[in-house]
């Protein structure tokens, strides 16, 4: 046995956009522990629904992530209008899918981005981030906001995608679609991203379910899971099947999200296709007075909220587990056995956001 | 709806023996949640198989709860056990990972129990204000 020492990762460290922090324990150069440490910005968002009126708080549910926001509000809103008993229109669940579809391929090729960064890829970082800012330009165009949407509303949607404009949308996302063929064909098929990936940070797949995996860290374990099978918004509609890998590492995670961004492209054309004619929302009266646990699929997995009214304006409980906190488990476990100079890599295969984390 | 969703009452003697069966049927821990309600916190663990969604609930007392820790039937359990004790003071004995609340540097202690402060009221506009 060679000599312990205790190595700190993070919380500032090249490869974290936010702060995370882990005590590696290594002798020579492998980790045989790793220690988690979170809770450096913990801003107490779940705290603030008892001064936020639950119609306001759609706008702090949605910043509670930079990247994922839509989906966030869309996830409290399907909360809010299960315990309301509100029928959202047809036409606004087909335009919150389109939104979440948008933003998941943007999240993914952000962590597209920051993995190639990771591993020292620095023109696949730019390429992945240009596109990036391509399917930005989308979201502007069609509600406005490229980080922070505000589109979606408790009853439904605040804005339409109107013929022409969906039209536009498509055919840019031809555009977006052919770059980033590119971008995945180096990722699965480059020989010196797949050194650096193939058969690193191996998790079972009875290890992922027991430990709590989500998203594509518990589909590149071989389960296919997927909280889109819930057929909430649109996706009752739509033809989706989860995509899973049974390999474990961290190829077979970063193979998950990059068939995904095709899968999302294909989603959109055909909730576009299929949408219908209509309303986008309908009037909200009275106050929420029951519970429910809201599950939406996010690009990094299963996010669920648990609301609980008792009828006034201010709802009595607000809790978010948000798919990053149920990864964390899964990660410490990934990185022990691991060489010290994988674990920056090992850490962007979960696809970590802090700012969900520490809502 | 959504989802069905099954809420089953149970009791913080039977949690682990209760837990262990879902583990043995293979239900993945989906969170622990606890919400305060008066006097009282009521706590939640969640549980998923192929989308099947299973809670178990108990109530405790908001002063001196105490609930014996899951962990070592779900290792991933220590994220969750040491938020609740961060938050709602609620004391898990047996966490395999026990931060000491330490895992969230909050400004005061468990701060999801205490009474939140009232929101600030605007302050009345002045003659010749816009």
């Amino acid at each position: 046995m060679g000599n312990r020492t205790i190595i700190p990762f993070g919380p500032q460290h090249p490869v974290l956009p936010e702060p995370i922090h882990i005590d590696l324990i290594v002798e020579d150069e492998k980790v045989v522990e790793a220690v988690p440490s979170i809770g450096f910005i913990h801003r107490g968002l779940e705290k603030l629904v008892e001064k936020k009126d639950f119609i306001e708080y759609v706008y702090v549910a949605e910043r509670i992530c930079g990247i994922c926001s839509f989906i966030h509000g869309q996830t409290y809103c399907q909360g809010i209008e299960e315990i309301m008993k509100i029928e959202v229109p047809v036409r606004a669940k087909y335009l919150r899918t389109i939104w979440g579809e948008l933003s998941r391929i943007h999240s993914h090729l952000l962590w597209a981005g920051l993995m190639a960064d990771g591993f020292g890829f620095e023109s696949l970082f730019m390429h992945s981030w240009r596109v990036r800012e391509h399917v930005l330009d989308i979201i502007e165009a069609t509600t406005g906001g490229r980080v922070i949407f505000g589109s979606c509303k408790v009853g439904g949607a605040r804005r339409d995608i109107p013929p022409e404009q969906m039209r536009w949308l498509l055919s840019e996302l031809e555009v977006i679609e052919k770059e980033m063929r590119l971008i995945a064909d180096i990722f699965l098929n480059d020989n010196s991203v797949k050194h650096r990936l193939c058969g690193v940070g191996v998790i079972s797949k009875e290890d992922a379910i027991v430990l709590g995996a989500v998203g594509p860290t518990l589909r590149g374990s071989g389960v296919a899971d997927d909280m889109r099978l819930l057929k909430y918004a649109a996706f009752g509609d739509l033809d989706f099947q989860p995509i899973s890998r049974p390999e474990g590492d961290s190829y077979s995670r970063c193979a998950v999200r990059c068939a995904e961004l095709f899968q999302s492209v294909d989603l959109i054309r055909q909730a576009a296709a299929k949408i219908p004619e209509g309303d986008i929302a309908v009037k909200v009266t009275g106050n929420p007075d029951g519970e429910f646990f809201s599950r939406v699929e996010q690009p990094r997995g299963e996010v669920v909220y648990y609301i609980k009214g008792n009828g006034t304006k201010n709802l009595t409980r607000f809790r978010a587990r948000t798919p990053t906190f149920a990864n964390v488990p899964p990660l410490v476990k990934m990185l022990a056995g691991c060489e010290l100079a994988d674990v920056p890599v090992l850490v962007l295969t979960i696809d970590p956001c802090i700012s969900c984390t520490e809502r | 709806m959504i989802e069905e969703q099954t809420i089953i009452a149970v009791m913080p003697e039977t949690l682990a023996a209760e837990t262990r069966k879902m583990k043995e049927q293979g239900y993945r821990l989906v969170q622990i949640c606890v919400t305060r309600l008066g006097e009282e916190l009521q706590l939640d663990y969640s549980f998923d198989l192929n989308r099947r969604f299973v809670n178990f609930r108990f109530r405790l007392p908001k002063t001196g709860a105490r609930v014996p820790s899951v962990s070592g039937i779900y290792w991933c359990a220590f994220t969750y056990e040491n938020e609740i004790s961060d938050l709602f003071g609620v004391q898990v004995d047996g966490n395999v990972l026990d931060f000491k609340g330490t895992f969230y540097k909050t400004a005061m202690k468990h701060p999801f129990i205490q009474d939140a402060a009232p929101a600030p009221v605007p302050a009345p506009a002045k003659p010749g204000d816009q």
